[in-house]
């Protein structure tokens, strides 16, 4: 039987998680290793491979396009450990068997693993001041941008903390969030959509296509439709944090 | 009622059945010891009570709660040990410690004033201020206990809370258990066998899932069961004297148990008490062979643990 509190929610717990989870990223030197990776590929990949300097055009169209595939890595990197960690040293024993609820401690997670991600960004805003002094960029779409590719960042993320709950091995955590993250980014690509056209009829090729990361996040920096692409991310974001409560108590019953 | 309650639980994992059947109830003051070979599903049984894992069936409580159904307020009255003493390595035993209390809804205030009694009893002052990873087991094996102690539960559940600690730590663990005791219902396992009869006011035997005995220590040890007799003999060449015993009615084997100097001891197993040590004295002295020493040996916990976990193999 279950009842309705309907008192507000108390999400001291979540706050409590996130606090511990943030701080555990710079407990080792990782934290500092991945910020410094993760800025030498941006600015690598924008300046070298899409001639930054080149295009004489005072956008960062060349440093937001890479940042789908950058994530594709980096992101499961960052989860990979929230939940697998746990498992091989035992911690999660003392964890679910707190008087807390589990989506509290699923959120309070990927809050921490999030807020790293934003300051991995915020660390690239450089970019965005060089861009500004070179010439007059639309800054609002730079500024959705930004929104966009955090909350793309945010739905990588829900997705590999969703697999790192399923196994101990941080390892398999990483290699399995990666495929599916590669899925998800390439599902919009003509090899992939040709293949499911062969065989499912237009509804569900279309269905196919929205669930492209590349599609969605490409509306959201060009400056058009980003409503609907902010919603996407966000309802995946949702759904991924719900399967990873499911994973925990599919875990429990196993 | 029972503090702690665990009503026919059962948990397979694929074909293997860890836990198959265990029922028992925990009032408050008792110490239980959960006793058995490793692998016989004592952790497995402490995890489902405390609500980490489902059970296949059956049911758990904690003071009426049901650790599956309404885990939340099972866990608020539910202090857990579990097996190895896990905690983040990477936090220091003040954040550590500091994190579970708010995690168990305590104000700063309460969780200072409830971790200045804590360091005090479990004497982790000298570590304070240490990362986890930095720690002997022995400190690691405390700041688990005061982990489970910070919100000052009315149940226990301590999954080895002495393994790995040095004889000294060892006592003052069972010290600290014993001092707790009046006020919490408590359950331990280990497969140390002093531990039951310095702590616990009753055991439960487990071995493959399943509950052989439940017991206080001192039943156990008044189970009857085989007595061994000690038979030293003046001669290097006990032949004779074994074929004499081991034809003796109620004798079910006789060994050499050792051999020194011309002396020899034999332990003779005697299942119904007879030959007692005074008929078998006279036995050997009828046939001429002279018993240099004879004594009655007393059955410890550890044989009754024995006869009773090997019984369930057959």
């Amino acid at each position: 039987m279950r009842q309705f509190d309907l008192r507000p929610i108390d999400l001291r717990p979540t706050w409590l998680v996130f606090k511990r989870e943030f701080a555990a990223y710079f407990a080792t030197p990782v934290a500092a290793v991945f910020l410094i990776v993760f800025l030498a590929l941006a600015a690598g990949l924008t300046f070298f491979m899409t001639g930054f300097f080149d295009r004489g055009q005072a956008d960062l169209s060349g440093f937001f396009f890479w940042h789908p595939w950058l994530f594709l890595v980096l992101m499961p990197a960052i989860a990979m450990r929230l939940w697998a960690e746990e498992r091989r040293s035992g911690t999660i024993e003392i964890l679910m068997t707190l008087p807390v609820p589990a989506w509290q401690i699923v959120l309070g997670k990927w809050l921490a693993a999030w807020a790293f991600a934003a300051l991995a960004l915020v660390l690239t805003m450089p970019i965005w001041i060089t861009v500004n002094i070179l010439g007059s960029p639309d800054n609002g779409v730079i500024f959705t941008s930004y929104i966009g590719s955090w909350l793309m960042a945010g739905a990588f993320l829900a997705l590999a903390a969703a697999i790192s709950a399923l196994t101990k091995s941080q390892v398999l955590a990483f290699i399995a969030a990666t495929a599916v993250s590669f899925l998800f980014v390439m599902a919009g690509f003509d090899l992939v959509i040709a293949a499911v056209r062969s065989w499912a009829p237009p509804v569900i090729v279309d269905a196919v296509r929205s669930m492209s990361f590349l599609g969605q996040f490409q509306r959201i920096t060009e400056g058009v439709l980003e409503l609907p692409s902010i919603i996407f991310f966000v309802s995946l974001i949702a759904f991924c944090l719900w399967l990873n409560v499911l994973a925990i108590d599919v875990k429990k019953a196993a | 009622m029972a503090l702690v309650e665990a009503r026919d639980l059962v948990k397979r994992f694929g074909s293997l059945t860890a836990v198959d059947g265990i029922s028992f109830a925990v009032d408050r003051a008792e110490v239980v010891g959960f006793l058995g070979p490793n692998g016989a599903g004592k952790s497995t049984a402490m995890k489902i009570i405390s609500g980490f894992l489902d059970p296949t069936s059956g049911r758990a409580f904690i003071e009426g709660y049901d650790s599956q159904t309404q885990p939340i307020e099972a866990r608020r009255r539910l202090g857990y040990l579990p097996e190895g003493a896990p905690a983040y390595a990477d936090m220091s035993v003040s954040d550590f410690l500091g994190f579970i209390a708010a995690m168990h809804g305590l104000s700063k205030r309460q969780a200072n004033d409830r971790l200045a009694e804590l360091v005090e009893r479990i004497d982790l002052a000298d570590v304070w201020n240490q990362r986890i990873e930095q720690l002997s087991k022995g400190f690691k094996r405390r700041v688990g206990i005061a982990q489970a102690l910070v919100h000052d539960p009315d149940v226990l559940i301590l999954d080895e809370p002495t393994d790995g600690l040095d004889p000294n730590q060892k006592h003052e663990m069972r010290e600290l258990i014993r001092s707790i005791a009046p006020q919490k219902a408590i359950v331990i396992s280990t497969h140390i066998l002093e531990e039951v009869e310095a702590v616990c006011t009753r055991a439960i035997i487990i071995a493959k899932g399943r509950m052989l005995a439940d017991a206080t220590p001192a039943e156990l040890l008044a189970r009857p069961h085989e007595t061994e007799l000690a038979v030293t003999i003046a001669t290097a060449d006990p032949r004779k004297a074994i074929e004499i015993i081991s034809t003796q009615p109620g004798v079910s084997k006789v060994y050499v148990a050792e051999r020194v100097d011309g002396v020899t001891r034999l332990l003779v197993h005697a299942p119904q008490n007879r030959p007692t040590a005074a008929e078998l004295a006279g036995i050997l002295g009828r046939s001429n062979i002279a018993v240099s020493e004879m004594f009655l040996k007393r059955a410890s916990l550890e044989d009754v643990f024995r006869e009773i976990t090997n019984g369930s193999r057959n």
